[in-house]
């Protein structure tokens, strides 16, 4: 009876197959490698793994304190500047001339694509200055040779010469006294490049390796990297400070806040990047979660073209910043998880003018400024939404729908576009924006990193003006605060600067949003960076 | 036989020519430069786009043009993604095999599930088991895919907390790309953990698997259910049980190949509707298959990318299409199209 047995088969086939589901859903344990890595949900790809070529947020999270060192760090708590790779300074009387010793003894990566044989050395230092301050070095012009921070910062025409004292002594000339240099030293973007690393692609021809296959003596060396996927790290075991972080890392990228909050719940990621601000509840109420919470060092702003008429008349730019409803934007938008904005810094800022004014919301007048600068009725404009979310701006579309609605009202009809953010960059860069919703973290805490970045002119080719506004007088009152060091005569200067401004209206601040990280009960150690990027040095699992 | 083949191939290659026209054409339909749009290269200077030119011969006449973008397909120089800038033929050769095999093992559970249950269905219908199974694959044929699998993900990974709702398998196995198929890359893998791997791919593919094969699932139950019931009640089984043989032998005996044969090709069919349903399900599980790809091109406005991925999904779909009506018509040429069912 050789077919009866047929059905047998076929039952237990069925039997097997429902009973290996049931197993496999039931088994949540942590395996080894599970237990020994820790996955963090990021935003968006990197644009390079060189913070030095991107002011973006995301690629300094990816890289800058993953990969690499500073000269010089910032203390997360106080933000006071302490020894990096740096182990102690000097700076001359005149404030013209920084010398820093180094630290030795320091590794670079050992990966499968290079293989170090000398410790960190002040070639390094030279080299990865160098690289973005001298037009003719060979590394310049690799990967597109625009270094947008130290660019906007104007650190080109700042610095004078980099000089080896001997192997581990380097001296900085200044040309003029810069009382923010020894900070921008600590931000995100002034990382320490491997100059022998640099030196091996020259000679194999492919140079731009160098910021796609990073090596940098960080806690992590790079593994992998897939775009839209993921990056994988593994942990730099010679790394010169005894760090406790997990063996391997990984950023799992998830574009969608709501389903990076969907994966933390399930234990997919064990932390996560900007949480919507509509799941900031569920984080709170859930038991297993924890939501980490700082004011933060931002702005988000309505910037307006005013290279592009009629955007430079300021007439114009007032009528349309009038037209809009701040407090309901903060409303909608923050849900009340932000402050509202009058100048550029917050008020966690020494440089805060608390009696600053502000533009209130007035749709007649905005009208009759609109009809005595000649803009007729149904006038179209476009409103840039940046696609990705930030503290300062988390839902840009939704912030320009609301905008639209307003502006309808006296008579501006707007067009809202939105690209991917690494075209949506170039392409503001490039000026083809009216007006753009985005904002601005800080990357220390001096003021002078709001001021200048933002709105001088040497930050227009450089693409953090987005307002493309140039003000001579601006300009000046910038410059001059740089030169002293006492913060309460600095301070007279920023707060002039608030005045033009106000009434120049390049851009309309709109709020100072608090900062949100969400992790797993299981990660410890893990803290908010107001002055940058995310680190896992310290991190574990509980 | 040999008329049949010639027919077949002919209306393959025409079908797949029309689809090339179309895709050529996109490149000149798609808002923006021409050149990019064929290239993915968005020029930064003037030489450059005077090099691109003669590389893609946008300085010759429109038929040159057609004619070096075949050669560059068959090639395999599809040019690169605007947004990535890495080769569309490496892209998508990661991408396609995550989706097929998706597809395989949502077939895979269907036949499985399906056959049987149709089979049973058929044999006692009209008994209470029957009336379930034709109710469960009514009720599950008019799920909409999506909103299945929306409500999967709310009970079983965010509500229960028992499955993951994304990707493939843990990021923190480090699976090397060799085949493309998850589950048999692991077996490759030279890797420490490979069993509790294999298990995180395994419960990363019970949801996704589980949305889109239950339509197929529903629909085979009906095609199998619907098949048995005519073959049992024709004549010669009437023969067979008046000579005295118990159900069990005629069913295994002659239902179940009579049956079958007629529905495999149907069945066969579905791999195009799996397709399609495995592409909408990708976006929600993050699954890294084509579907979830052309989505983000699209997103992103990777004209290059939109264009290549259209055309290599439905040159698949098209080629899989004829070759199982062909081969259908070949191992059971005595029924006509109309008794088989058109395509």
């Amino acid at each position: 009876m050789k077919p009866n047995t047929r059905p047998h088969i076929m039952k237990s086939a069925i039997l097997l197959s429902f009973s290996l589901i049931l197993m496999l859903g039931c088994s949540k344990q942590k395996t080894q490698i599970t237990q020994a890595g820790i996955t963090f949900c990021s935003e968006g790809s990197p644009a390079s793994f060189n913070p030095q070529l991107d002011t973006s947020s995301t690629t300094a999270d990816a890289s800058s304190h993953q990969i690499y060192d500073r000269l010089l760090e910032f203390n997360t708590e106080n933000g006071e500047i302490e020894p990096g790779l740096a182990s102690s300074w000097l700076v001359s009387n005149d404030g013209l001339t920084y010398t820093f010793q180094l630290r030795k003894g320091v590794q670079f990566h050992d990966t499968d694509y290079f293989t170090p044989t000398r410790n960190f050395n002040a070639d390094d230092v030279v080299f990865s200055i160098d690289r973005w301050r001298v037009a003719t070095h060979p590394y310049h012009d690799v990967s597109g040779g625009s270094y947008p921070y130290f660019q906007s910062l104007g650190l080109k025409n700042t610095i004078k010469d980099v000089t080896i004292i001997n192997g581990y002594r380097v001296e900085i000339s200044l040309y003029t006294p810069d009382s923010s240099f020894l900070a921008n030293l600590a931000t995100d973007f002034s990382v320490i490049l491997s100059a022998e690393y640099a030196t091996n692609l020259l000679a194999e021809g492919t140079p731009s390796n160098i910021d796609v296959l990073p090596i940098g003596t960080g806690p992590y060396k790079f593994v992998s990297y897939r775009k839209n996927q993921f990056i994988r790290y593994q942990r730099h075991s010679r790394y010169f400070l005894d760090t406790i972080g997990p063996e391997h890392l990984v950023f799992d990228i998830t574009p969608k806040s709501s389903l990076r909050v969907a994966k933390l719940i399930t234990g997919e990621c064990d932390a996560v990047a900007f949480p919507s601000q509509n799941d900031l509840e569920i984080i709170r109420n859930r038991e297993d979660l924890t939501l980490l919470q700082k004011p933060g060092l931002n702005v988000g702003f309505w910037a307006f073209n005013t290279s592009k008429p009629p955007f430079d008349n300021p007439k114009v730019r007032r009528a349309l910043a009038l037209a809009i409803d701040k407090t309901s934007l903060l409303e909608a938008v923050y849900l009340g998880q932000a402050t509202r904005a009058k100048s550029l810094v917050p008020s966690a800022s020494w440089a805060y003018q608390p009696n600053m004014q502000d533009i209130s919301y007035n749709p007649v007048t905005a009208r009759k400024l609109l009809d005595e600068a000649g803009i007729p009725y149904n006038f179209t404009m476009n409103i840039w939404a940046m696609p990705v979310q930030r503290a300062y701006n988390p839902n840009a579309m939704k912030m320009a729908q609301l905008m639209s609605t307003y502006l309808a009202d006296v008579g501006v009809t707007v067009n809202i576009v939105s690209y991917d953010w690494a075209r949506f960059r170039e392409n503001l860069t490039a000026g083809m924006h009216d007006s753009v919703l985005i904002g601005w973290s800080a990357d220390n805490g001096d003021p002078d990193n709001f001021y200048r970045p933002l709105l001088t002119c040497a930050a227009i080719p450089s693409g953090t003006n987005r307002a493309q506004w140039c003000n001579p007088e601006y300009d000046a009152l910038i410059e001059s605060a740089l030169k002293i060091e006492n913060s309460d005569e600095r301070r007279i200067f920023y707060h002039r600067a608030n005045q033009i401004i106000f009434r120049e209206t390049p851009l309309v601040p709109i709020a100072h949003a608090y900062q949100y990280q969400a992790v797993n009960n299981q990660i410890e150690g893990l803290t908010i960076n107001p002055f940058g990027g995310i680190r896992f040095d310290d991190v574990v699992r509980k | 036989m040999l008329n049949l083949l010639l027919r077949y191939i002919n209306l393959m290659v025409l079908t797949i020519a029309i689809l090339i026209i179309i895709s050529f054409s996109l490149a000149y339909v798609f808002p923006g430069d021409t050149l990019t749009n064929i290239s993915g290269i968005v020029p930064q200077s003037n030489e450059q786009r005077v090099a691109l030119e003669a590389v893609f011969k946008l300085d010759r006449s429109i038929f040159v043009q057609f004619w070096y973008y075949i050669e560059n397909l068959i090639s395999g120089d599809w040019g690169v993604s605007s947004s990535s800038q890495i080769s569309l033929l490496e892209e998508i050769s990661i991408a396609f095999p995550a989706t097929i095999e998706l597809i395989t093992y949502a077939l895979l559970v269907s036949i499985f599930i399906g056959i049987p249950l149709g089979f049973i269905g058929g044999i006692w219908h009209h008994k209470p088991f029957d009336f379930g199974v034709v109710t469960f694959s009514v009720v599950s044929y008019s799920f909409p895919v999506f909103w299945l699998a929306l409500i999967f993900i709310t009970i079983f990974s965010l509500q229960l907390g028992y499955l993951p709702l994304s990707g493939r398998v843990n990021f923190l196995y480090d699976i090397p790309h060799s085949s493309g198929f998850i589950l048999w890359d692991i077996m490759l893998a030279d890797i420490p953990d490979k069993k509790d791997a294999f298990k995180d791919a395994l419960r990363h593919l019970i949801l996704p698997t589980a949305s889109i094969a239950l339509v197929t699932t529903a629909i085979f139950i009906r095609f199998t259910r619907r098949s048995i019931m005519d073959e049992m009640n024709k004549g010669y089984i009437d023969a067979a049980k008046s000579r005295g043989f118990t159900t069990k032998q005629i069913f295994f005996k002659h239902g179940l190949r009579n049956s079958l044969l007629p529905i495999l090709p149907l069945m066969a069919m579905q791999i195009s509707t799996l397709i399609t349903n495995a592409m909408v399900v990708e976006t929600i599980f993050s699954w890294p298959g084509i579907g979830n790809w052309i989505i983000q091109a699209i997103y992103q406005r990777d004209y290059p990318a939109i264009r290549i991925g259209m055309l290599v999904v439905s040159v698949f779909v098209v080629t899989l299409t004829i070759t199982i009506e062909f081969i259908s018509r070949a191992i059971d040429p005595a029924r006509d199209k109309f008794q088989r069912g058109a395509v």
